[in-house]
């Protein structure tokens, strides 16, 4: 609540102050910052480089190390092969279909709790009903039952439900949680008590309300947390590890890790490399590409 | 076009708290009624339940003659001016004063007429297409205007308005509404804690404090004859003069609480003994110049120059706290200074009783 | 305050709530109740027959060594994680505030790991530290450090901690980024003209007053070390070698997927959920003292 509203004020802060380093400041120790950084952006971002420039040479630079730290020349071969059937015969099942898998649970997460959360929000800010609290509380609580501590009483539930290896079971369990509902309502909360007002004296009911007023005003939030909710969906583990047993039915993460667990002498690990990169490059892109709502959203939702 | 008639409309929030305790009001068309009073008044409340905002408990409100309970505020054809002008954020000036016209169906060219005129009465023709955010508080305080025009409702609801504009602004605006709203002829409820806003704006006064509607009239018949010593303090500034008395022997004047004896001209005296309350508007004291002229002696405590008056403050020289504080607005001409005594005349009939226990007029 | 003026329909918000109550009670509420009535029952090996057991599944997961390892395990990791990610991302934060031009090009950089799978980056580093082919492992057995994470237990631990505080680091640097903007900026100039230098400034102003935004890190990072983990040490180590990784939650998958045993895999699950209510309770206080912080 009070953590959301401080959220608020610290992003408008990372959106000032971008242009003045700070005061008394000498030159020196602005190129030694510079210096701390540059080394910093290796440790922080190496990883993925070096996974990237692994992806572009053959598999035997690679089981030969040290691996170069520039990229090699195989790139167009090793990724035309990975798409066009060498990841499938790693894992038994064609990148495509993973990346397909990967994007429904991804987006169906992002969309699904955001439409989910606001609309609870918009029923506990705007109605007054009996046990709006107990309702409200409710939602609270699931912040703190994270699957990870429930992990077999829900797998049973999706057994005895039929949701293993569906994109229902995916995607459904995971798409109500507390978070996303405490920002929408502490958002609806500074929507001043004047503008419903208006908006009823000027004839809007409450889905009038929500679709010319609500919606369009929450257009940045929503903005903001799709992007996260995006990352959370594209990287979720343990729980697509439950529910799925069909190879067919893996996100990328899961048959990334499947590749390599079974990895022995005859792994492909050029493709394998290539598969990683394409599980990694979708989530940057957006983070990168949205990064103003990123920020926001992150900062705001604190998740 | 409609009349406004309130009939012992009471509101009750959790069964406990009475928030309007019994409010009666008729207000004629096409005249402007304003609520005053403190904060917590229930002046808001009851505009509110004007609106269809708020459920009436008790009583009913009519508009046009027709009793309203029962309907959303939508569908009692009225319009309302927030105090935060309320203006949709996101939507252009145009399509916020469109919003309800479209709510109702009306048709585009329609709409689009209304629109235009409003904004042209308004000088608001250059900025329809710019959002609220791009606008000063005076235009969005005529945005907001603009929004209750272009309905031609039956009443106009404002909800202190101009509370939110700098002084200046909100003179000119003061006088912008009154003169929109005698041209439009639309009954209005007007509510304000402002009491110059209050008077100058007023056919009717409704003087409201604790829930209760203190007194109903003319702004001038409140102002000279206020029916208690709530609106007697209330309206007008500075405030009146209130000392405390008891009734003298007949024909002896009323005996301040210091012991001073005081006999105001043309005003029906209270029966001995009777504990009172002397009022005094400052405006109504004259400086004389023989002590023995005087209905009262102020010893000078403070002094405020305000250029065209000077207010002199302190308390009557024969009486001592407990007969209360004193101020009489002088002449700017007149030059006072601290510890001086001002021998004052009550002008002739513009003295106050009030019963000290029930606080009414006698 | 709320907005005193709501809609008057009295079916319509139990409509909007009832997907979300739905999910939450079907997927939430139910397994947890779940949890909690499993974890007093004792049921044999086949399934067919459970007994009421009361306490007994708790006192003997917390008898077991194997179980009393897991939580100093878990703590080592949580304790290091926690560190390494917030005082790495502290620094390049302060560095980036400290300069003027390249900000938005340091901070793209600096964010992509948020975007990769925590069990993602632990294949990254394992890739780079795998004693066969792994480029750092060659470097390490060159300069003649023994260097095996699968057979090694603290130097597999060293990996999967420098695995999740990499993933960690993008969050901690943007809230420490606009934790440091936040802070006005005449603070500084007057502790400039009061004379103090720029190292100095730091630990007697800037220091203190981030320490709100410290503290809630602190608590995120605990959070995300105990629960978003899963996905590294099932990756790279799985909970091994012998159980030198094994944290508290890989062991409730273990006990309860692969070893079958459900009332202790249940006790674990309502113990970890204390655990979680510990923490959000935590959070939630402290966020109530920071309002008054101002």
């Amino acid at each position: 609540m009070a953590e959301v509203a401080r959220g608020a004020s610290m992003a408008a802060a990372l959106g000032r102050r971008e242009e003045g380093g700070m005061l008394g400041v000498s030159r020196a120790s602005r190129y030694t910052a510079h210096a701390i950084l540059i080394v910093g952006i290796l440790i922080v971002a190496f990883p993925i480089y070096y996974t990237f420039v692994a992806s572009t040479h053959s598999l035997q630079t690679i089981l030969r190390p040290p691996l170069p730290l520039v990229p090699g020349g195989r790139f167009w071969e090793n990724y035309t092969t990975a798409l066009f059937g060498g990841i499938g015969r790693i894992g038994g099942v064609d990148v495509g279909t993973l990346l397909f898998n990967t994007t429904v649970v991804a987006l169906a997460i992002a969309v699904g709790k955001i439409v989910i959360s606001i609309l609870s929000a918009f029923a506990i800010v705007f109605f007054r009903f009996p046990f709006r609290m107990f309702f409200f509380w409710m939602i609270f609580v699931t912040l703190m039952l994270p699957v990870e501590v429930r992990i077999l009483p829900t797998y049973k539930v999706m057994v005895d439900l039929g949701l293993i290896d569906t994109y229902t079971g995916l995607t459904l369990p995971l798409m109500a949680s507390a978070t996303a509902t405490l920002l929408f309502r502490q958002f609806f909360l500074t929507i001043p008590g004047e503008l419903v007002e208006a908006a009823r004296v000027d004839g809007a009911g409450p889905w009038r309300f929500f679709k010319d007023i609500l919606l369009p005003l929450s257009k940045t939030n929503i903005a903001a947390l799709f992007v996260i909710l995006f990352i959370y969906g594209w990287t979720q583990y343990l729980w697509p590890l439950l529910v799925t047993n069909r190879n067919d039915m893996n996100t990328i993460v899961i048959a990334l890790r499947k590749m390599i667990s079974f990895a022995d002498a005859d792994t492909q690990w050029h493709l394998v490399m290539v598969t990683c990169v394409l599980a990694i490059l979708p989530p940057i892109l957006v983070v990168v590409l949205m990064q103003r709502w990123f920020v926001k959203g992150l900062v705001e939702t604190e998740k | 076009m409609a009349t406004v008639d309130l009939k012992d409309v009471r509101k009750v929030y959790g069964g406990r708290i009475e928030a309007v305790k019994g409010v009666s009001i008729a207000i004629p068309d096409g005249s402007m009624c304003v609520l005053v009073g403190p904060s917590g008044c229930g002046k808001s409340t009851l505009l509110r339940m004007i609106a269809g905002l708020e459920e009436i408990t008790e009583g009913t409100v009519s508009i046009g003659g027709e009793v309203v309970n029962k309907k959303g505020p939508a569908e009692r054809d009225i319009a309302m001016v927030f105090q935060n002008y309320a203006l949709y954020p996101h939507m252009k000036v145009y399509d916020n004063m469109a919003y309800g016209l479209r709510n109702r169906g009306m048709a585009r060219d329609e709409i689009d007429r209304r629109v235009r005129e409003a904004a042209a009465t308004l000088g608001l023709a250059e900025f329809l297409e710019r959002k609220p955010r791009e606008l000063s508080g005076g235009q969005r305080q005529r945005v907001a205007m603009g929004r209750a025009i272009v309905r031609s409702p039956k009443a106009f609801l404002f909800d202190e308005p101009l509370s939110n504009l700098d002084a200046k602004l909100r003179g000119q605006m003061r006088i912008e509404i009154k003169n929109l709203q005698k041209s439009l002829g639309v009954t209005s409820v007007y509510v304000t804690h402002d009491q110059v806003e209050a008077m100058t704006l007023a056919d009717t006064l409704v003087v409201m404090n604790q829930g209760l509607a203190e007194q109903i009239d003319t702004p001038m018949a409140i102002y000279e004859r206020p029916a208690s010593v709530f609106v007697a303090g209330f309206i007008g500034s500075p405030a009146m003069n209130l000392l405390a008395a008891t009734g003298g022997e007949p024909g002896k004047g009323l005996k301040l609480a210091g012991g001073a004896v005081v006999k105001p001209r043309d005003t029906v005296l209270p029966e001995a003994g009777r504990e009172v309350l002397l009022g005094v508007r400052p405006e109504h004291m004259t400086l004389v110049s023989d002590r023995n002229n005087a209905d009262i002696e102020l010893k000078v405590t403070a002094v405020e120059t305000l250029g065209a008056d000077t207010l002199a403050h302190g308390h009557p020289v024969a009486g001592d706290l407990r007969s209360g504080e004193l101020i009489a607005r002088l002449p700017g001409s007149v030059h006072v200074a601290d510890d001086d005594v001002l021998p004052l005349a009550i002008q002739p009939g513009m003295a106050h009783i009030f019963d000290a226990a029930s606080g009414r007029r006698i | 305050m709320s907005p005193r003026v709501v809609f008057p329909n009295k079916l319509l918000p139990y409509l909007l709530l009832a997907p979300q109550v739905a999910i939450t009670l079907v997927f939430f509420y139910w397994p947890a109740s779940q949890a909690l009535y499993q974890s007093v029952l004792r049921e044999d090996p086949f399934g067919l027959n459970s007994a009421f057991v009361g306490l007994a599944n708790f006192r003997r997961v917390l008898s077991q060594p194997s179980y009393i390892d897991s939580v100093q395990t878990t703590a080592i990791f949580s304790v290091a994680t926690a560190l390494l990610a917030m005082v790495v991302a502290l620094l390049l934060a302060v560095m980036v505030d400290k300069i003027i031009k390249g900000r938005g090009f340091y901070r793209t950089l600096m964010i992509w790991p948020y975007a990769v799978a925590p069990a993602i980056a632990g294949m990254l580093w394992l890739f780079m530290f795998n004693p066969t082919m792994g480029t750092f492992a060659y470097m390490l057995r060159s300069a003649g450090y023994s260097w095996d994470p699968l057979l090694n237990g603290p130097q597999a631990m060293t990996l999967v901690i420098a695995a999740a505080a990499w993933k960690q680091i993008s969050y901690n640097f943007l809230f420490f980024v606009a934790g440091l903007q936040a802070i006005p900026k005449t603070l500084i100039e007057a502790a400039a003209i009061d004379g103090a230098g720029e190292t100095k400034r730091f630990w007697t102003i800037i220091f203190p007053l981030l320490a709100p935004t410290t503290f809630f890190l602190l608590v995120i990072n605990t959070t995300y070390a105990f629960f978003d983990t899963f996905g590294i040490i099932h990756a790279v180590t799985g909970g091994g070698p012998g159980k030198a990784t094994e944290t508290l939650v890989y062991k409730v998958y273990n006990d309860g997927f692969v070893n079958l045993n459900f009332g202790d895999s249940a006790a674990q699950s309502v113990i970890l959920m204390v655990i979680v209510i510990a923490l959000t309770a935590f959070q939630f206080r402290y966020v109530e003292r920071k309002v008054h912080y101002g």
